[in-house]
């Protein structure tokens, strides 16, 4: 098992066209993600070919989704549209959208969250390396990749992870696969100040699946996320758990990268946060060379 | 971004936010001529105000001495004696840090007769993903502090976004800041167009404070923005040319002005161990694991997810403009990029630079064989880091440990 994607999952990508979207759709079918539909509004009747196979393109996500039965979709449409993108995927019955895309507006997120109240649709993202369930070929190949993420990096397995950062997620997962600790899915929910899926929605996912045995949690300064994460996890969690806090040596008032990465008006500081975690009973990895080590010890 | 107080103010009065009577003035015979109108409006005083983007101005020092980036002025003359002292000066504050900001604009306003001071903001309220404005009958105080030791004097209301702010709100906020009569009528209205320039703008953080019942020269009272500070999400900032305009390139540090053009995320810190990283989580736990093993990192520099051969170039030019920087760390996970263009493009910057200093690299991911190869034949004397531990290690050991 695993959370929100499995290896048959019937992905679109929205964006398909352009050459990241195009990019990554190719990456995600070379790994064996079952990649059904590309969506680019005015070129809905091509075809986007790739390692012989052939993928049609929509106008619509409702027309792709009826045409092919896609259950999720990639957003990689830019920034000035995404908002318009997330939203056509939960109109069009989606289970899962994932916005790649850097750059929105909060303003736009800020909407786009509040319409999504009340409907099914579970939205990663913005800004955000996607999700990967890996698979049980070479190299975790015939996984479901959805998103940026490099496949190769994963290993099926039982431990869940979750993180804000891009990189810092492969470095993760990483340490995890050449220790032979496989991954039942990594979700990377994005760096941005309004996310959709939080630390703790994807905690509280993990906890309720079988597969998953041990849980890694990666945070980063900003914003209160991972101290509501970590005390959910002190009453409700039955799995161990371990994190990494980044940003320790941030200055306050500065963005790190992250839109979503500052420490403002004295919260959302990497003290506070381990903190939490701490009291929470997460183990805590001192440096970041230690995240699968701190969380395989206790497993 | 970051805009000017009388910016700010421009702003608000596009949405129906009072404003008291101001001129900003960039030379002397601008102060002048704003100074002879606003007392020609009837104020007895003239109020000179340094602009730049940071608080604490009225209790800063210029270094040349002298006290206050803020004066009240009794004439014209006086007022055009304390822009003499401001123009053109470093102004240090308790935000500016050590080095302080050149004064290049003052705003010229009229002396106001103040009643009350109120704090009033709006932001981002994470937690619910929704606006928040607050008030609070703290005025003209650290909102901080304020917050710290009596949350019970800061009112919240949150707004949805799928109607915005409706008339009650603007009204239950008034009514916590205890005003009546035409003060509540006038401050409701204040309220609505503040949080209409948050939304509308884009902006991040629209801060009044203080917003003030001032007494005019006729008698009568009103509520007006004595003080203004809006935060913009640079995402938003394409839908607003107007705003864009008003960056001021003045206040931001010239290297990461340069960073910026090259798509890098750049940010100076004071440290010794320079690091280059890509990725801004990574990059943030880099800085964290050079502090951890007793090094200091000299900056933030996040190259992005894919970064290029010019980029890496670009970013070791930066580094090597801080001339605190002792040594330089690269960190680079390669999940989709290939390690080795990653590594050909170090050893084509090291070279264009003619690079002196201590340089630990730490690649991982695709290709990553064939990119340590690539370093190890390049003939530079360079050192490679196994893991981001290894890597933290050996640079701090070759800059040696900063005792700061």
């Amino acid at each position: 098992m695993s959370i929100l994607v499995k290896p048959g999952t019937k992905v679109l990508v929205q964006g398909i066209t352009g050459s990241f979207g195009a990019r990554h759709a190719q990456l995600s079918i070379d790994y064996g993600t079952q990649v059904v539909a590309g969506v680019t509004p005015g070129k809905g009747g091509q075809v986007f070919e790739h390692g012989g196979k052939k993928v049609p393109i929509f106008d619509t996500v409702a027309e792709a989704v009826k045409q092919t039965g896609a259950t999720a979709s990639a957003v990689f449409v830019p920034a000035a549209f995404a908002a318009d993108a997330i939203l056509e995927g939960a109109d069009a019955g989606l289970e899962l959208v994932v916005a790649i895309t850097e750059g929105i507006p909060v303003r736009d997120m800020i909407r786009v969250k509040r319409a999504l109240q009340g409907r099914a649709t579970r939205l990663i993202g913005p800004n955000c390396p996607g999700i990967v369930t890996p698979g049980e070929g070479k190299d975790s190949h015939g996984g479901c990749r959805i998103g940026i993420a490099p496949g190769y990096i994963h290993k099926k397995g039982h431990i869940g992870v979750v993180s804000r950062s891009g990189t810092l997620t492969y470095e993760a997962v990483w340490q995890l696969t050449t220790r032979g600790a496989g991954q039942s899915t990594c979700i990377g929910i994005g760096g941005d100040p309004v996310p959709g899926l939080s630390h703790l929605d994807v905690i509280k996912l993990f906890n309720d699946d079988p597969d998953t045995h041990g849980i890694l949690i990666i945070g980063e300064i900003g914003g209160s996320a991972e101290e509501e994460a970590a005390r959910w996890i002190r009453k409700n969690c039955k799995k161990p758990v371990a994190g990494f806090i980044a940003g320790a040596t941030a200055p306050p008032g500065r963005r790190m990268g992250h839109a979503g990465a500052i420490i403002s008006g004295g919260e959302g500081t990497a003290t506070a946060k381990i903190a939490a975690f701490k009291a929470a009973g997460i183990g805590v990895a001192a440096t970041p060379s230690e995240m699968a080590d701190t969380l395989l010890k206790m497993m | 971004m970051n805009i000017h107080e009388y910016q700010a103010k421009q702003l608000l009065a596009k949405y129906g936010v009072a404003v008291p009577l101001e001129i900003p003035a960039k030379s002397l015979d601008e102060v002048r001529v704003a100074a002879e109108k606003i007392t020609a409006g009837g104020s007895a005083r003239v109020v000179v105000k340094s602009q730049i983007h940071a608080g604490g101005r009225g209790k800063g020092t210029f270094k040349t001495g002298f006290q206050g980036g803020v004066k009240v002025a009794a004439s014209v003359d006086e007022a055009v004696s304390h822009a003499k002292n401001m123009l053109g000066n470093v102004l240090v504050t308790k935000q500016t840090g050590v080095d302080g900001r050149r004064v290049q604009t003052l705003l010229i306003a009229s002396g106001a007769k103040i009643k009350k001071e109120f704090y009033l903001a709006v932001l981002l309220d994470r937690a619910v993903s929704r606006p928040l404005v607050m008030a609070s009958t703290e005025g003209g105080m650290d909102i901080e502090e304020v917050a710290a030791k009596t949350p019970e004097k800061i009112f919240k209301e949150w707004i949805d976004p799928a109607v915005g702010i409706m008339p009650y709100q603007a009204r239950k906020i008034t009514a916590a800041l205890g005003l009546k009569g035409d003060l509540f009528n006038a401050a409701a209205k204040f309220v609505t167009g503040v949080f209409n320039t948050w939304w509308e703008c884009d902006a991040s953080l629209v801060e009044i404070n203080p917003m003030c019942v001032v007494e005019l020269p006729d008698g009568k009272e009103t509520v007006v923005a004595l003080d203004a500070k809006i935060s913009l999400d640079d995402n938003g900032l394409y839908r607003h040319k107007d705003i864009q305009a008003m960056r001021d390139l003045n206040e931001e540090a010239p290297l990461e002005i340069e960073a910026s053009k090259f798509n890098l995320n750049y940010i100076k810190l004071d440290g010794n161990i320079a690091c280059l990283v890509n990725g801004a989580g990574l990059a943030m736990a880099t800085m964290d694991i050079i502090q951890h093993f007793g090094g200091r990192p000299a900056n933030f520099l996040d190259v992005g997810g894919g970064a290029s051969q010019e980029q890496v170039a670009a970013a070791f030019k930066i580094i090597l403009q801080d001339s605190n920087v002792k040594g330089i760390l690269v960190n680079i996970f390669g999940g989709i990029m290939d390690c080795n263009v990653i590594a050909t493009g170090i050893v084509a910057a090291v070279k264009e630079t003619g690079l002196k200093l201590p340089l630990i690299v730490r690649l991982e991911g695709n290709n990553v064989a064939a990119g340590k190869k690539t370093l190890a034949e390049s003939g530079l004397k360079l050192i490679t880091g196994d893991s981001m531990t290894d890597a933290a290690q050996k640079v701090v050991k070759a800059v040696g440990k900063q005792t700061i």
